[in-house]
């Protein structure tokens, strides 16, 4: 296998953007990243791009063709991922995978959606997509509602609180505050989470990443192309992806994500390192139940220990392990398709020491965990200096 | 979605008939071709499972998805049937407050969803508090 490095990183603002749609956005992130790379575009060999749902969202599918004609990539191969809202990171692996095998030199991975172009019920439906539709979203289950009940049986079992899962919130609203991308660049108190309404008990609005428009992209090379990039190389040193049963009710233990629990093996098995050497960790926090399992999951802390780490600030900006400095889906935004990748992003330029008031100090290693569904599928990276 | 994406379902829908597997011995509901731990190995066969279960976990959902806002607050849990499945469905005819891991459920026959006003009535299992 050959080595792989990630030389340019871009990313849109997320949010509410009415005013851009699906291609503006991925062409600004994807121009953000060549620049950044100091590569010509002509380098780039093929592009994979991370989307779940532009058929509902936008009513548009074919996306991998129209992202490389507005980008001016074609006739270069262009291929479109989906694997729910870890579309973005399987987007990335499929880049790494691309390059360490020697197939291409410079492959652009991206990931975008564009979630606000249609009413809230329906974008609830579209995202109740990627549990099992005949079998969960069916009965009526939206996706709070799966993590609600992954909540419920976590707090039952480990005795996890409510001012826990609110505490993951309030955290990452502080990183997100530093964040220019981010959707919601402002603090929440402790106080307007619990008090937020409930959208399935015991998850409140405020424990909800948003539903958020934006792109993301990132240019990964080898070694050798890696001599011309502008800045130094970013090197991928781990990658793990793992599937888990569509339906959470499948599941042996609905508390512990089996997929997380996989890809993370695989990734620091091929990093030939262990959980204390990363300094970072951009985890998926579609809601604040989800950054507890994945920070035990993970290895980071013992299963039912997540919620006390968090209350004793053991996760907070350069602590014993800085979790979602960037502030995660739930502040930064969450355009299901873009997420995996805006993670690099985030977790580049804290490598580089480009992350400003949310930097990690002296970040050598960092890692990205990108989730599917309600578990279903989990990409992990480690990246290194 | 169309009629027969839902009729296709029916038997199952309906009576909660899964499968089972000759070499493991595991239940699976919905029925399935294959058995997912010993794929080729087992044979599979149909199995009645008697409807009773136990509350796993839940919760009560306030912001549904298109086509349930009718029903909203509606109480959702994963159900653990007494042949060993686990399944995801409604739990109905009673108070939120009254569901607690661990309560004893029984399946009745109910109402999913509509698709609007003049389309077609989705109907299914739905499980209630046993007395």
């Amino acid at each position: 296998m050959r080595k792989v490095a990630i030389i340019g990183v871009g990313m849109t603002d997320f949010g509410e953007l009415w005013e851009k749609s699906l291609r503006d956005l991925t062409v600004q992130a994807g121009l953000e990243a060549i620049r950044d790379s100091g590569l010509p575009g002509e380098e780039i060999d093929a592009l994979y791009a991370g989307c779940m749902s532009s058929g509902i969202f936008v009513q548009q599918e074919h996306i991998a063709s129209l992202l490389a004609d507005y980008c001016g990539l074609v006739p270069k191969s262009a291929t479109r991922v989906e694997g729910a809202c870890a579309s973005g990171g399987i987007a990335l692996r499929q880049a790494i995978m691309a390059v360490a095998s020697g197939m291409h030199d410079v492959v652009v991975a991206g990931g975008v959606e564009k979630m606000t172009d249609i009413l809230t019920e329906q974008t609830t439906m579209a995202l109740a997509c990627a549990a099992d539709r005949e079998w969960e979203a069916f009965q009526g289950v939206t996706f709070p509602g799966l993590y609600a009940m992954m909540a419920r049986r976590h707090m039952h079992d480990y005795g996890t609180t409510e001012e826990q899962l609110s505490l993951v919130a309030v955290k990452n609203h502080e990183n997100g505050a530093k964040n220019p991308h981010a959707q919601y660049r402002r603090p929440v108190t402790l106080e307007q989470v619990m008090n937020s309404s409930l959208i399935a008990d015991p998850i409140r609005l405020l424990h909800c990443s948003p539903i958020s428009d934006g792109a993301a992209a990132v240019v990964v090379c080898s070694k050798e192309k890696a001599k011309e990039a502008r800045s130094e190389p970013i090197w991928v040193i781990g990658s793990g992806q793992a599937s888990d049963t569509i339906a959470l009710h499948d599941r042996k233990d609905i508390t512990t994500m089996n997929a997380t629990v996989v890809a993370v093996r695989e990734a620091l098995r091929m990093a030939g390192i262990t959980q204390k050497y990363v300094d970072l960790v951009e985890v998926h926090d579609c809601f604040t139940i989800a950054e507890i399992l994945a920070i035990e999951d993970l290895g980071f802390f013992e299963k039912g220990k997540g919620g006390p780490a968090t209350q004793e600030g053991l996760t907070a900006l350069n602590s014993q392990i800085s979790v979602n400095p960037s502030g995660g889906l739930k502040s930064k935004g969450h355009p299901v398709g873009a997420t995996g990748i805006a993670q690099i992003v985030e977790v580049v330029q804290q490598l580089r020491g480009q992350a400003g008031a949310r930097q990690v100090k002296d970040a050598e290693i960092g890692m990205a965990h990108n989730v599917g569904g309600s578990g279903g599928t989990c990409v992990t990276h480690i990246l290194s200096r | 979605m169309g009629v027969p994406r839902f009729w296709r379902e029916i038997p199952y829908r309906y009576q909660l008939i899964g499968t089972k597997c000759s070499n493991c011995r595991s239940t699976f509901f919905p029925p399935r071709l294959i058995c997912p731990n010993c794929r080729g190995a087992g044979k599979v066969e149909e199995a009645k499972l008697s409807g009773g279960g136990e509350v796993v976990t839940y919760t009560v959902v306030r912001v549904p998805p298109e086509g349930f806002e009718k029903q909203a607050p509606y109480v959702v849990g994963i159900v653990k049937l007494d042949e060993g499945p686990r399944i995801t469905s409604q739990i109905v005819d009673c108070e939120p407050e009254d569901v607690r891991i661990g309560s004893r459920v029984r399946t009745v026959f109910r109402k999913i969803d509509e698709e609007g006003p003049a389309g077609a009535i989705h109907y299914g299992y739905k499980f209630a508090l046993e007395q």
